[in-house]
């Protein structure tokens, strides 16, 4: 079990979280315009690295905001949260 | 290769066992091979063991970076069975059942295969109409299934709670009788011993470090052991395929997560089958040494570490002990966890590559064991003939692109989700 710092709650245990997946792609700014082959990457190709991992969590078990978070694939490590969209420096936004 | 009968057991007797020869070689790697295989689990050895027993193919080495069977091979909870709506998938793993039922002759070695059926359980009407539906196609497509209802499975599975106070009532199953269990490690020494005495090399302690390409083909491997030229290089490394693939500059619709298993205390026989309960996430049999082993679902968040978190573990004995309350005051003996490939639609890969020359065999997700030998089977035809063979020509890289998805469950591209 490990913690997840909310970024408005606190360190509180990964069971209250929801996984939402990888967050080092952000979604396309203009579907419209974009390429099949960029839908596809963005859609179903992801780098899944063996380290540090930018991903969206949700706190479902407490305030129900989404975050990102990095974290080390290897070890479980929460290295910093944020709001999304915001930078991953673990700071409240 | 001596064979294994019951006068070998009788000679070897006379010498209180101490003259058994090994079971394979442990050569050092020669310098070069027609075809490498990296990924000396089922899936690795069985494509070695198909290579050269139907194609001909024996210059071949598997290199694993630590010992046979010792990732998933050894780490699932040796569930056979091809109960599958879809046609690729029930091709492929119906074929993989075939190949389980004359295997132990096959390689002279006793992988246990224990046919003791498997159940779904149904715990509503849309659950019903579900299950019903997925065993017609089975049918259809030449699979044993049969709709149990309450009383019949109360029947075939005693101690299961099937009463009307249940948390959630049994509505009824859907078997797959020819389903059952196989003994994990087995499979992994049988295919090994099976493809050395057709002159493979395994190679173990050998972790393949960078993969050499020359002109968009392969040229070979980089290992621990030193370099390795090779004409054609497999795959066959479950979790870790992301970062293997990554040495030949792929990038691949898995994500790696970890699925955990346990198994309690010992205990006299008391299951007969394999019960699974997809609403609650637990599938449970009892092992031939009495113990019960359980699994359920992903934890759910990337991770390359071959250990768990308690809550998953505690989702799944909450479950079984709702659903077997029997079990309730028995001890959870060990817990353990495998990293598994999840692909975005929870099917498999068995295909050519953009790189010439390399051959990917992942995105298993939770179900490599049981596609053990048909996954080797194709897997070595396409290896072998540089095209897939009609069994495995639906799972490549490129159908997400194409739109010709293999979702069995519906659930669009989320691994965590399959």
């Amino acid at each position: 079990m490990f913690n997840i710092r909310c970024p408005w709650c606190g360190d509180r245990p990964a069971i209250e979280f929801a996984y939402g997946g990888d967050a080092s792609q952000p979604r396309p700014d203009a579907p419209e315009a974009l390429s099949d082959e960029a839908w596809h990457d963005y859609l179903f190709i992801r780098d899944n690295p063996a380290g540090p991992h930018a991903e969206y969590w949700q706190h479902t078990g407490g305030c129900r905001q989404w975050l990102t978070a990095l974290r080390n694939t290897t070890t479980h490590e929460i290295l910093a949260t944020a709001s999304p969209g915001q930078p991953l420096d673990g700071e409240r936004t | 290769m001596s064979r294994y009968s019951i006068f070998s057991l009788a000679r070897n007797a006379l010498s209180h066992h101490e003259r058994w020869p090994e079971a394979w070689r442990s050569p050092d790697p020669k310098p070069s091979y027609d075809v490498i295989i990296i990924g000396g689990g089922g899936h690795g050895l069985a494509t070695a063991y198909y290579l050269a027993k139907e194609h001909g193919i024996t210059n071949v080495a598997v290199l694993e970076k630590g010992w046979l069977g010792g990732g998933n091979t050894g780490r699932n909870t040796t569930i056979v069975r091809s109960n599958y709506l879809l046609e690729p998938n029930a091709y492929l793993y119906e074929h993989s059942m075939k190949l389980w039922e004359g295997l132990t002759h096959d390689l002279n070695y006793n992988v246990m295969l224990s046919q003791r059926g498997v159940i779904n359980l149904a715990h509503s009407d849309p659950q019903v109409d579900a299950h019903m539906r997925r065993g017609n196609a089975m049918r259809l497509n030449g699979i044993d299934a049969e709709f149990l209802d309450r009383k019949q499975i109360q029947a075939k599975v005693p101690i299961l709670d099937c009463s009307s106070n249940a948390r959630f009532p049994v509505m009824g199953g859907l078997l797959q009788p020819r389903g059952g269990t196989a003994r994990h490690d087995a499979v992994a020494w049988g295919y090994a011993r099976a493809a050395d005495s057709r002159g493979v090399d395994i190679i173990q302690n050998c972790e393949v470090t960078g993969i050499r390409m020359e002109g968009g083909r392969i040229t070979g491997v980089e290992t621990t052991r030193g370099p390795i030229t090779a004409k054609k290089l497999g795959m066959a490394v479950a979790g870790h395929t992301s970062h293997v693939g990554a040495m030949a500059g792929l990038r691949l619709p898995i994500e790696s997560h970890v699925l955990q298993a346990l198994v309690t205390e010992p205990i006299k026989p008391v299951l007969d089958t394999v019960v699974t309960f997809g609403a609650g996430h637990l599938y449970v049999s009892q092992s031939d040494k009495g113990e019960l082993v359980m699994g359920g679902d992903i934890d759910g968040y990337n991770t390359y570490t071959q250990r768990g978190n308690l809550p998953m573990i505690g989702h799944v004995v909450a479950a079984a002990v709702t659903l077997f309350p029997i079990f309730s005051r028995l001890r959870v003996m060990r817990t353990w966890g495998g990293i598994v490939d999840m692909s975005m639609d929870g099917s498999p890969f068995i295909c050519k590559t953009p790189v010439d020359g390399l051959y990917l065999n992942g995105g298993w997700c939770y179900g490599g064991f049981k596609a053990t030998p048909a996954s080797g089977w194709v897997f070595a035809h396409t290896i072998a003939e540089d095209r897939p063979h009609p069994l495995n020509e639906a799972f490549t890289l490129d159908r997400f692109a194409r739109g010709h998805a293999i979702d069995e469950k519906g659930m669009g591209p989320a691994p965590e989700a399959h």
